[in-house]
C-alpha cells in the first residue's frame, strides 16, 4: 500500500510538475526577462560587464525551467504519497478524494504559503550574493519551523477537538499554528535586498506568479491523487 | 482488503491503517531521495555545492527562481 502511494504521488507530481511547467511558461517567464533585463542595465549603469552566460536563456526558460518543475513535482508528489499513506485511516476525514485536497490544502498553507509571506520569492537582479548562505540557511529553517508547529497543532487539534468539539478545538489549533509561527518569524532575521529602482509592479506581478505557480502545483497534486485513489479503491472494492 | 469490501455501502466503512512499520523504510528512503531532489532544484551550488562550478544553478535557474527558492 505504502508503495503504491509513494509511486502514484510521484507520478501525479510529474504530470502536476508539465502542467506547472506551461503555466510558468506563460505567466512567470515574462517577468523573469523583465527582470533580468533590468539587471543588465543596472551592470551597464555601474560600467561592469553583462554575467557571462554560461547556460543560454533559451535552454534556460526550456529544458532547464521543464527539469526544474518535473524534479520538484515529483519530489514534493511522492512525499505527498508518504503522507497520505500515514493519514488515511488515522484522519477523521474518510473521504479518499476530500483528504488529499485537504492535505494538499494543508500542505501548501504549510511549506509555501506561510514560508512566503515572510520570505517572498525573488526575480533575478534581487539579492545579494553575499547573503545566500544566510537567506538559503533561513527560509529552510523557516519552511522546517512551519512544518514542525503544523504537526503539532495537529496532534493538539485531535485532542482539543475531543474535548471542545470538531469546530473549537481545530479552530484553538489552527491559532495555536498562526501563534507558534509568527513567534518564530519575528525571531528570524530580516531581508531586505531589493535594488533601488527596481519596478513595483514588475516586483509584485513575480510575486504573484510564483504564488500562482505553486497554487497550480499544488492544486493539480492533491485533485489527481484523490481522484485516481478513489478510482482504485472502487475498481478494487467491486473485484472482490 | 478482502473483509472490508463485503462491507455495505450505508456502513461507515472501516479503513485498514498502515502500520508505522510497514511505513518507516519507505518514509526514511523516500523520504530521503526526495528531499535530496528538492535540494538540487533548490539549493545546490548556491548556498552549499556538491558538485564543483555553476551549472546545476544556471541550468534550473528559472525554476529556482519562479519556485521561490533564494538565488544569487
Amino acid at each position: 500500500m505504502t508503495r503504491t502511494f509513494l509511486l502514484r504521488g510521484m507520478l501525479v507530481g510529474i504530470v502536476a510538475g508539465l502542467i506547472v511547467f506551461a503555466f510558468a511558461r506563460v505567466v512567470g517567464e515574462p517577468q523573469v526577462e523583465r527582470a533580468i533585463a533590468f539587471e543588465a542595465g543596472m551592470d551597464q549603469a555601474r560600467g561592469e560587464a553583462p554575467e557571462p552566460e554560461m547556460v543560454s536563456r533559451k535552454l534556460q526558460r526550456g529544458f532547464g525551467l521543464l527539469t526544474g518543475t518535473l524534479v520538484y513535482g515529483a519530489a514534493i508528489g511522492g512525499l505527498f504519497g508518504l503522507v497520505f499513506a500515514y493519514a488515511y485511516g488515522r484522519s477523521p476525514v474518510t473521504d479518499p478524494r476530500a483528504l488529499a485536497a485537504l492535505l494538499a490544502a494543508i500542505g501548501f498553507v504549510t511549506i509555501v504559503l506561510v514560508p512566503t509571506l515572510k520570505y517572498p520569492a525573488n526575480p533575478p537582479a534581487v539579492g545579494n550574493a553575499e547573503t545566500i548562505g544566510v537567506r538559503t540557511g533561513a527560509y529552510f529553517l523557516l519552511i522546517a519551523s512551519s512544518l514542525a508547529a503544523m504537526v503539532l497543532s495537529m496532534k493538539a487539534g485531535r485532542y482539543l477537538s475531543r474535548r471542545y468539539g470538531a469546530w473549537n478545538g481545530y479552530l484553538l489549533a489552527a491559532a495555536l499554528y498562526v501563534v507558534i509561527v509568527s513567534a518564530v518569524s519575528r525571531w528570524m532575521p530580516e531581508i531586505d535586498e531589493v535594488p533601488a529602482g527596481f519596478p513595483v509592479t514588475l516586483m509584485w506581478k513575480f510575486r504573484v506568479a510564483s504564488l500562482e505557480i505553486q497554487v497550480v502545483l499544488w492544486a493539480a497534486l492533491g485533485l489527481l491523487f484523490g481522484w485516481l485513489t478513489e478510482r482504485d479503491l472502487n475498481s478494487s472494492r467491486t473485484a472482490a | 482488503m478482502a473483509q472490508f469490501a463485503s462491507t455495505s455501502i450505508s456502513h461507515p466503512v472501516a479503513i485498514p491503517v498502515i502500520p508505522v512499520r510497514e511505513l518507516m523504510p519507505y518514509a526514511l528512503f523516500g523520504g530521503l531521495l526526495m528531499l535530496l531532489a528538492i535540494y538540487f532544484v533548490g539549493a545546490e551550488q548556491g548556498a552549499t555545492s556538491l558538485i564543483h562550478g555553476r551549472m546545476v544553478h544556471e541550468f534550473v535557474h528559472d525554476g529556482r527562481h519562479l519556485l521561490g527558492f533564494p538565488c544569487h
